[in-house]
């Protein structure tokens, strides 16, 4: 790479063909959205929020487990692609970008796979016992 | 305009020479809702489960810092203030995101850029999303109300 000729200028800074991926994934995520994100916020609205043993007994059924555990997937996945691109285009320097893109990605994952176990702790907690530690 | 400099690459010409429409600000909207879902919403929602799979003190903990303290006290009345604030926030934020993605799974069919079609639906989706943030509002006060 950068040996002087024209080519090795361009290469590594153009399209990296991933594109399309990006494109894709985001509006698949969006409909995943629409749909899991449409049921929580419906359930929020019909749910006695303030009573902890009537939306703990809720996100314990394993349909509304599973839905939950749907949409947290489809939302980071999704925000890491969004705010990927708000990365890309506002923070510039290459060691800031970078080091913004790398907490991006530990967010995403972190912050999906901390709402991952939260829901299966309380999906599995054992009948009776309301869940508790942490 | 800039991008005429030898060699350099041409520049997007500056925001400021365009006239505002809702074109561009439900542009900027959608990425505006989206940026505070992904980062103020995700962060309430991983509290609020947190706090749901803890346990009954940690979630009774988590409604009266946010929505509702039964004991009263300063500290909290200023914090479920702000947890309001936020919470409708939040619900203005999901429905001009979710209002502005739909409009933008139209435009990628490639409907929709004429102008005065363009103007319509991008001033239907800011004031549909106020609209929806109104009644949620409105209904959850009133649910709130009649116990």
């Amino acid at each position: 790479m950068g040996n002087g000729t024209r080519l090795g200028r361009v290469r590594g800074l153009g399209s990296s063909h991933h594109g399309s991926q990006h494109w894709l994934q985001q509006r698949l995520t969006a409909l995943g959205n629409i749909l899991l994100v449409g049921f929580l916020f419906v359930s929020f609205l019909r749910l006695p929020m303030t009573d902890h043993g009537a939306v703990a007994r809720w996100a314990s059924n394993p349909t509304v487990a599973l839905a939950l555990i749907l949409m947290l997937v489809s939302i980071f996945w999704h925000l890491r692609l969004g705010l990927q691109v708000l990365i890309e285009d506002y923070v510039h320097g290459d060691g800031t970008r970078l080091l913004a893109l790398v907490l991006l990605n530990f967010y995403a994952i972190g912050g999906a796979a901390y709402g991952i176990f939260a829901i299966v702790r309380i999906a599995l907690a054992p009948a009776g016992l309301a869940p508790g530690g942490m | 305009m800039a991008g005429n400099e030898h060699g350099a690459r041409p520049r997007s010409p500056h925001l400021q020479v365009y006239k505002w429409g809702p074109h561009m600000a439900v542009s900027i909207l959608h990425r505006a809702s989206g940026d505070g879902l992904a980062i103020v919403g995700t962060g309430m929602f991983l509290w609020w489960l947190g706090a749901l799979a803890a346990g009954p003190d940690a979630y009774a903990a988590f409604i009266a810092c946010v929505w509702h303290d039964p004991a009263g006290g300063g500290f909290h009345t200023v914090t479920n203030l702000l947890g309001k604030i936020v919470l409708i926030g939040l619900t203005w934020a999901f429905f001009q995101h979710l209002f502005s993605g739909l409009r933008h799974f139209l435009l990628d069919t490639g409907a929709g850029y004429e102008l005065k079609a363009n103007k319509l639906w991008s001033t239907v989706v800011i004031v549909g999303a106020l609209f929806a943030t109104a009644a949620t509002w409105v209904y959850i006060f009133k649910e709130a109300l009649n116990g």
